[in-house]
């Protein structure tokens, strides 16, 4: 085995590596650029080497950089990650030629499966159904467009050496088809160093499922089952979950044994993930392979006990694999919500800056893991497991630099309803403060029946946040628990008020039972009667709801039972009440006595002001490319000019007809968020 | 002897009906509430003891012995806010305009008086048309009265005032000379001179919300030191300024119970100063992680941004905490900031409430506006307050600390009690490239580079200082809320007093 290994990546997925090292007994090296001296994998590693500047293509993916890092450690063998240098062949054939182990498949697989057009091809060879597309290397946008009208709207149009979304566009029409080719070459050329583009088919409605595979050197390959990961938004993974809720043993049986085939043609030896778009009849086609560690690997670690890594790590060495196909059982659900540094509020896009506030969910190990002795880091044993994969810690940075993605929260239980549930709770304690994250989205599509229920395509965000996303609107009852909640909370804030020094003796303020709730447009009368454990609210209507909880004024989350059931809620102190943030809702919430509120009623509803004639800076980030000048004549949905932010570019686009009035950003300026681009006449 | 009750039951009621329904009505429709609803909110429930119900005007010019309504436009007395003794006065609108007469300036005075002998706040809430015209110089002379005890007051007992409509002309003064001044968002203004003889002296055409509103006041003049979205929100938040304030100059500020750790550790702050020592950081940050519960009470938010004043409580008790705000014209001190901070510092002496400072300041603002306009004078504003301040003052520097600047924020060599400083920061008499190019003057540009990094090394840190005992010493930022708990801790007892005087002559 190894002695020491260097980790040629960040973030998560290096501290993901650099823990199963750690148990294996293997010495780490990380490496880094100026942006991350910081970084919590830096911190995690036994040593960390300098590697650049903070761009990626000046540091994480500059082989030389990587293979000078290596000779300083003295490291025998890397582990890529996913992403930057994880399916790049000359970083491997570099490797290979300085006597370094890849921790990863041989050269030949990932050039093989690495590039979309080859790997269609093998795959067709090896009898894997594939979708229709264009397989040739495209010039220039016109023979896109051209190619994209013979296979047919809508079509994909991708970055051949990509993957994560990064260089991935949708086109349903010639000029979207044109547009799409531009920016994903562009894409390509700045995350890959590479910039072909090919184009598919792009089939509607469909499932991603993909089969997790392991092969060795020794010609032994199985497959861990498979992941579901339809819930995407932009072709970028958001929730992923194992099993799939849709798959059946036959069909799990055929995909999983297609899946090893290809992995056996192209003389596999590692991880692997072979990805595939399933239709409503449980039709399979081929997408691609991914000749890596994939981001989601999580969910099947956790429902099959075996640890990835590990065992990449020990393919690498030359090992066998330590157990066969029929070994390999699916045992309970595994969810995974991927936490981005992405502000649903804001159509989704990038923040970044300092987290002011981050205190993920205590894990708790349960589950396969647990048996197998598998699971990294310490945890106390529980029934449903919460483990939490991340880069990040309370006072780091999220920079402009990299990936958005910070943290992967994954839950597991004996049954999907079980660890949807426990995701439920873990979401509510996660605290991420200082950025715009998408906690609050995939809070509310744990509780989105569609998701629930298992009936879900790569189309469910889109269809059913055609508008984005404003916050999750929270049924009655979920009403009542938190006015119950808060009336509670409240009143024992009221309370400590009262016993400031100073007052006047026998002239104390008394604290009423009496009070009106108001949140999310309703309002509710309750009386509360607390004793030593808590308090009992008796609403209007009769029903009484039973509060307790150790809360204390000020901690910013109050773990609360309400009726026996768990109720966890983010609070801020507003002036009245408080700002409440649980299940994917927002709620400022009024607790007010009865004489207040009414008179709170006279209060004036006051409307934001007017923007709507300006073009404003969604997310901090650099002016590309501006496409119109003053005085010109827009349509709607026409592109104004292009803001590039963590390195995805994005079009603004006028949102109804107009003309410019006055354009107040040059390219190359740097814009902060809400800063006014374009004012319209 | 039945009658006589029901009699005054029946005047109490005339009384508290105000101006009638179609008044109250009309002042609903403007967003705003009554005087009475208003006392209502700000004090606690059933706690408001009136004085001077049945007072009526004397005036018999102009017909105005036929309207005599009782109370005479402004409804005043004591009540208490979480059980502490408050006086409070609210002008009622609904009832002549709340029009200022010498029975109604008489009423606040009653009130004024009483809270200067017993040593409680006097929160004016002021909804007033200005002058009672009929009245004429008798309406002048109750104004006069009313300006002379917040003169009186001040630095006795703590003074709010609450703009809740409209204040013109020489009522303005009167919430002027208090120690805070509230306005509610679009339905309160005040000026000196309103939107039509602004027109006809300068012809500048401006409406009364642009002239005087609560967004003029907050962010351009600062005469208000914060405004608030309606009525109800105002009334709550001046109680939980209250809570934060003592009743007078002879007592201490009030503690009350908390639920947090003195000793809780933010690892987090020990990445809060950027490796650039050009990157701006939020120092909100700092005041909400070292505040009990994370409660801050911010004064002046939204002017001078680049000084940071308001309340928190370090173990239940009241600290005011003045901080430079590197993310606005990098913290520096300018005339506007120097300002605000100087008043704020006198209030919390003045009151015994001890000073936190933290301090990331590049020096003053250079530039032809600043000298011009007397940065001198009004940046001595703040040395002077801190200088003679003599609560219990302690002063953390997380990062830069330069000449002068250095000096104001609340030194070692203006009394302070405890000067400490985090591992980050650089106390020198000003930035290394500066002091090195006025050092070896004509050098050429690669000798600057390099004496200045030379220069660096040596003195951007705080070792230089903490040798002389400018420093008392170099804290972990992680520790900040412990030690500077502890520190206050220890000040408990302090006692200090400057020299005998008449009054300073601070560079007004």
């Amino acid at each position: 085995m190894f002695k020491k290994i260097l980790i040629a990546n960040r973030g998560e997925i290096a501290c993901r590596v650099i823990k199963t090292a750690r148990k294996m007994g293997i010495q780490t090296v990380a490496v880094y650029s100026d942006a991350d001296r910081g970084a919590l994998h830096v911190a995690m590693a036994d040593e960390a080497i300098h590697i650049g500047p903070p761009p990626a293509n000046q540091s994480y993916i500059v082989i030389d950089r990587i293979i000078d890092a290596i000779k300083a450690s003295g490291a025998e063998a890397v582990h890529p990650g996913y992403g930057f240098l994880s399916e790049n062949p000359r970083f491997a054939a570099a490797l290979e030629a300085a006597g370094v182990a890849f921790i990863g498949p041989p050269v030949k697989a990932i050039e093989a499966m690495g590039d979309k057009i080859t790997s269609k091809k093998i795959a067709q060879a090896a009898g894997v159904n594939t979708v229709p597309g264009y397989m040739g290397l495209i010039a220039d946008a016109e023979e896109a467009v051209t190619i994209s009208d013979q296979i047919g709207y809508p079509v994909m149009i991708k970055a051949s050496a990509g993957g994560g979304g990064k260089g991935m566009r949708i086109a349903w029409n010639a000029q979207e088809a044109r547009e799409g080719f531009e920016s994903s070459k562009n894409e390509a050329a700045n995350s890959f160093g590479d910039d072909r583009i090919f184009i598919e088919k792009f089939v509607t409605q469909p499932r991603h499922i993909e089969i997790q595979v392991l092969a060795d050197s020794h010609g032994n390959c199985v497959y861990l089952h498979e992941r579901e990961c339809s819930i995407q938004r932009r072709n970028q993974k958001v929730v992923e979950e194992a099993p799939s809720p849709f798959l059946d043993a036959a069909t799990r049986k055929a995909m999983g044994e297609q899946s090893v085939a290809l992995a056996k043609a192209v003389g596999y030896a590692s991880a692997g993930t072979v990805e595939f778009i399933v239709d409503g009849a449980r039709n399979f086609y081929f997408l691609e392979m991914n000749t890596r560690l994939q981001v989601e690997h999580p969910v099947t670690e956790l429902i099959t006990g075996v640890d990835l890594v590990e065992q990449m790590i020990r393919v690498a060495a030359g090992e066998a694999l330590p157990f066969a196909q029929d070994d390999l059982q699916i045992k309970g659900w595994a969810i995974e919500n991927r936490l981005y540094a992405e502000d649903p509020y804001r159509g989704f896009l990038p923040s970044i800056g300092r987290l002011t506030r981050y205190r993920p969910p205590v894990e708790v190990m349960a589950g396969p893991m647990a048996d197998a002795g598998t699971w990294h880091g310490d945890a106390a044993r529980g029934a449903r497991a919460v483990r939490n994969d991340t880069g990040v810690f309370e006072g780091g940075e999220i920079s402009m630099y990299y990936d958005p993605m910070i943290a992967k929260l994954c839950t597991w239980g004996e049954t999907r309803d079980a660890a949807i549930a426990e995701m439920r709770l873990a979401l509510d304690t996660f605290e991420v403060e200082g950025i715009g994250h998408n906690l609050p989205f995939v809070a509310a599509v744990m509780d989105h029946p569609r998701f629930t229920s298992g009936n879900i395509t790569t189309a469910f965000i889109a269809e059913e946040y055609p508008d984005g996303f404003q916050g999750a609107t929270l049924p009655e009852d979920q009403l009542r628990r938190i006015a119950a909640a808060c009336a509670a909370m409240h009143r024992v804030g009221e309370i400590r008020r009262t016993r400031v020094s100073g007052r006047m003796d026998n002239h104390e303020r008394r604290v009423g039972d009496d009070w009106v709730v108001s949140l999310q447009g309703a309002e509710f009368a309750l009386k509360i009667a607390a004793d030593h454990d808590g308090a009992t609210i008796r609403f209007a209507d009769g029903a009484a709801q039973r509060v307790t909880s150790d809360w204390t004024p000020g901690q910013p989350l109050a773990k609360l039972m309400v009726d026996a059931v768990p109720l966890v809620l983010k609070t801020a102190k507003i002036s009245g009440g408080f700002r409440i943030r649980t299940r994917g809702a927002d709620l400022k919430v009024h607790v007010r006595t009865p004489r207040q509120a009414e008179l709170a009623r006279l209060m004036p509803e006051k409307l934001p002001a007017d923007m709507s004639k300006y073009l404003l800076c969604p997310m901090p980030g650099l002016v590309v490319k501006m496409y119109v000048a003053e005085g010109d004549e827009v349509q709607d949905g026409q592109a104004l000019c292009t803001v590039e932010a963590m390195k995805m570019e994005n079009i603004l686009r006028a949102e109804r007809k107009g003309v410019i009035k006055a354009i107040k950003a040059q390219p190359g300026d740097s814009l902060a968020v809400d800063a006014v681009i374009i004012e319209f006449a | 002897m039945k009658d006589i009750l029901q009699q005054l039951e029946t005047r109490r009621d005339a009384a508290r009906a105000g101006g009638g329904p179609a008044r109250v009505a009309a002042q609903h429709a403007k967003g705003k509430l009554t005087a009475r609803e208003r006392i209502e909110l700000l004090l606690d429930e059933g706690s408001f003891e009136e004085f001077d119900m049945f007072v009526s005007h004397r005036c018999t010019e102009f017909g105005m012995q036929d309207s005599r309504p009782a109370g005479d436009g402004v409804v005043t007395g004591w009540g208490t806010i979480n059980g502490r003794q408050v006086y409070v006065f609210s002008q009622d609108f609904t009832v002549l305009g709340g029009s200022v007469s010498e029975t109604h300036a008489a009423k606040m005075c009653k009130i004024m008086d009483m809270a200067i002998q017993n040593g409680a706040p006097i929160i004016g809430l002021n909804d007033s048309g200005g002058a009672r015209i009929q009245e004429g110089v008798d309406s002048l002379a109750g104004y006069g009265e009313v300006f002379q005890r917040n003169v009186l007051a001040s630095g006795v007992v703590p003074q709010i005032s609450v703009i809740m409509g409209p204040c013109a002309g020489g009522a303005v003064y009167s919430p002027a000379m208090t120690d805070f001044i509230f306005m509610v968002k679009d339905s309160s203004y005040m000026f000196v001179t309103g939107p039509d003889v602004v027109k006809t002296v300068t012809n500048e055409v401006v409406t009364a919300e642009e002239l005087g509103g609560a967004s003029t006041h907050t962010k351009k003049s600062s005469v208000a030191d914060g405004a608030f979205e309606n009525d109800v929100e105002a009334m709550a938040e001046v109680r939980r300024l209250v809570d934060f304030l003592p009743s007078n100059n002879r007592e201490k500020p009030p503690v009350r119970p908390f639920f947090d750790a003195p000793d809780r550790i933010e690892p987090s702050l020990d990445t809060l100063i950027p490796e650039n020592p050009n990157q701006p950081y939020d120092m909100k940050e700092l005041i909400l992680k070292v505040a009990d519960e994370g409660d801050f009470y911010e004064i002046q938010a939204d002017f001078a941004r680049n000084i940071i004043t308001g309340f928190i409580r370090l173990e239940g008790q009241s600290v005011g905490v003045v901080a430079n705000q590197p993310m606005v014209l990098a913290g520096c001190l300018d005339i506007d900031s120097s300002r605000k901070a100087a008043r704020f510092v006198r209030f919390c002496d003045a009151f015994e409430i001890p000073i936190l400072s933290l301090v990331d300041v590049p020096g003053f603002l250079p530039g032809t506006k600043q000298e011009y306009d007397g940065v001198i004078k009004h940046g001595a504003k703040l040395l002077f307050a801190y200088a003679e301040a003599t609560v219990p003052k302690v002063t953390v520097i997380t990062r830069k600390a330069y000449g002068g600047a250095y000096v104001v924020m609340s030194s070692k060599h203006l009394r302070g009690d405890f000067n400490y400083a985090w591992p980050t920061s650089e106390v020198a008499v000003m930035g290394a490239k500066g002091a090195t190019e006025i050092i070896h003057r004509g050098k050429s540009a690669e000798d600057i580079a390099r004496l200045a990094k030379e220069y660096e090394d040596r003195f951007a840190n705080p070792f230089v200082a903490a040798e002389r005992g400018f420093i008392d010493e170099v804290i972990q930022p992680r520790s900040t809320r412990r030690r500077v708990a502890r520190a206050f801790a220890s000040l408990r007892g302090k006692k200090l007093s400057n020299p005998w005087k008449k009054h300073d002559n601070i560079p007004l």
